[in-house]
């Protein structure tokens, strides 16, 4: 390694401690965890908005958090239950499976699993 | 003076009018601001049929609700008879829904008349209208400009008096900003005001259901009907609506310093000042406030907003219900390419921003951290609300911008909603107040913010305004 290529290298891992840029490996794996297909066409588009997405929401870590607890929800409700009583539906399991594309003797088909 | 809904709910029970009548003239005047794009549906056969019901019913002497013959429009991610519920998709073009939100069942049980279905940013995601799969809404006051959003075709059809109120949902400024681009009255209401149920889910702790309307009073009639508790969302609250509240003379109003900085438009700011010495002149204290963390808002907000996104539209795989890609070999793929074609690109960066920030090794740094910030974001309210009864900010840092021109940048699209996402953060109430012009002649809005359940305070103060001076339309 050249002492540029090293100079360039490390203000690049510096960089990319500093601020999370996305690779395009990075859009083809969030793609996979989000179950989308992405076209290869759209993957530097989407590559670049949500790089600027995520350097955008880093200025969060500029707060001091520590001892803060989180808040997941605003009401501060935690486990309503409804009385365990069977609850009669206007909706029947027929007019549920028309809304399927493929529905075969009262069930939803789909291709082969794996 | 009585209210327009009001109005013709008097004179539909004394019979000086018919809800039929009401209904055909509503559906007239879709057809004609078709061009407007704000309607993706009429459910003209429906509500004919239910007007000429309570009409028969009047004519019977049976009793009719408190909203007889009053037709109204949802936004098209409410789950209504008579046409499809497709929340602008592709994914949902030709949903039938099975059955219908509980807060349409509420307003119908009163006599009102659902006649279509309005354009929103698909799934809601969007601040302009802009990303429905099926078009464009143009602004109400000038059709270069956009609707605002995600509920801009409800706040276009409410200010061309298509109908006298509208249905929207506000998850991070959905009603307000559209509101106040098109110079109408939304709310926001405390978060569990009203029923989610039936409502396309986009992040379910912001989630709310608000309409539109051209008065403050109106807005509170409406609200006061969709209230309450459902036993099919857990998080709603019992009944605290009541429409017929005043707000007290003199109140201590505290204006959010950091909301009218030099990013903000300087007609939106000098509207906003007219505003206070409105405020000021009807014998209110108004003071300037600082609310630091206030800044960090919108970074919190698309945090939390796609992790929650993420979760909740995982739902749509092309099995049940929704588009179905064609030709899948196996079931990842039926997944995959059934979402890639169904959902627009916003939809899918809001996904994907989502599954990163819940990924393994980013979770405590974005997702965890951002709800932290909300807490503290939270406790910098409840400080401001020892010491004032309602906050003021502009609703919106702009009057609505040109059709296309944030379109490709996600981030500056997002800018639009930095003054509304901070109360719904925090559960509160917030109000968009039509409150003047630009030099250009596109409305401006303020935003009043209370504490939870003060909804009808906050209509109560607006409305007080309006009926001192005339308003300002």
């Amino acid at each position: 390694m050249t002492h540029l290529t090293f100079v360039v290298y490390l203000i690049l891992r510096y960089n990319k401690e500093t601020m999370s840029n996305i690779t395009t490996d990075d859009v083809q794996y969030l793609a996979q965890l989000s179950s989308i297909s992405v076209d290869p066409a759209d993957v530097e588009a989407l590559r670049q908005n949500l790089e600027d997405i995520v350097h955008y929401v880093e200025q969060l870590s500029e707060l001091d958090t520590s001892g803060v607890e989180p808040t997941y929800q605003v009401t501060g409700l935690s486990n309503v239950w409804r009385a365990d009583e069977v609850q009669t539906s206007s909706v029947t399991s027929e007019e549920l499976l028309a809304l399927a594309t493929d529905e075969v003797d009262h069930q939803v088909r789909v291709p082969q699993v794996l | 003076m009585m209210s327009q809904i009001e109005t013709i709910v008097t004179e539909v029970k004394k019979a000086q009018t018919t809800a039929r009548n009401q209904v055909e003239r509503a559906l007239a005047k879709a057809e004609q601001i078709t061009e407007y794009h704000a309607l993706l549906s009429l459910t003209a056969e429906r509500a004919l049929q239910r007007a000429d019901d309570i009409d028969l019913a009047i004519a019977r002497g049976e009793s009719v609700g408190k909203l007889a013959g009053v037709p109204f429009v949802v936004k098209d991610n409410y789950l209504a008879f008579g046409a499809p519920t497709t929340a602008a998709s592709k994914m949902l073009e030709n949903f039938d829904a099975p059955l219908q939100a509980t807060v349409v069942e509420k307003l119908e049980a009163e006599g009102a008349i659902c006649i279509g279905k309005s354009n929103l940013d698909a799934f809601a995601h969007g601040g302009s209208t802009e990303n429905s799969y099926f078009g464009v809404t143009h602004n109400a006051i000038d059709e270069s400009r956009v609707a605002g959003g995600s509920s801009g075709g409800s706040a276009v059809v409410t200010a061309l008096d298509v109908v006298p109120f509208a249905l929207g949902t506000d998850t991070g400024g959905s009603i307000r900003q559209p509101a106040s681009f098109n110079g109408v009255y939304g709310i926001k209401p405390t978060y569990g005001t009203a029923s989610r149920y039936g409502v396309v889910a986009m992040a379910s702790s912001t989630d709310t259901m608000g309409c539109f309307a051209k008065s403050a009073e109106d807005v509170a009639l409406v609200m006061s009907i969709m209230a309450g508790r459902d036993e099919r969302d857990m998080t709603t609250l019992p009944d605290f609506f009541d429409s017929t509240v005043s707000a007290q003379p003199g109140r201590r109003i505290g204006v959010i310093k950091e909301m009218l900085d030099d990013g903000v438009d300087r007609d939106v700011v000098s509207v906003t000042r007219q505003y206070i010495d409105r405020l000021v002149a009807a014998g209110h204290s108004v003071t300037e406030v600082s609310m630091s963390i206030i800044k960090y808002a919108l970074a919190m907000y698309y945090v939390i907003v796609p992790a929650e996104i993420s979760s909740n539209l995982a739902r749509y795989d092309g099995v049940r219900y929704g588009h179905r890609a064609e030709n899948a070999k196996t079931l990842a793929e039926l997944y995959g390419r059934s979402r890639s074609e169904g959902f627009v690109t916003e939809n899918k960066r809001r996904i994907m921003v989502g599954s990163y920030v819940l990924s393994s090794g980013f979770f405590d740094a974005y997702y965890l951290q951002a709800q932290k910030a909300r807490t503290l974001l939270i406790q910098a309210y409840n400080e401001l609300f020892d010491q004032y009864d309602f906050l003021l900010t502009p609703t919106a840092p702009t009057p609505a911008f040109a059709i296309g021109e944030n379109a490709n940048d996600p981030v500056k699209m997002y800018l639009a909603d930095a003054m509304t996402v901070p109360p719904s953060l925090a559960g509160l109430p917030a109000v968009n107040v039509p409150a003047g012009m630009s030099s250009n002649g596109l409305p401006i809005g303020v935003q009043i913010i209370g504490p939870a359940q003060s909804d009808a305070v906050i209509l109560s103060l607006a409305g007080q305004l309006d009926q001192v001076d005339g308003g300002t339309r």
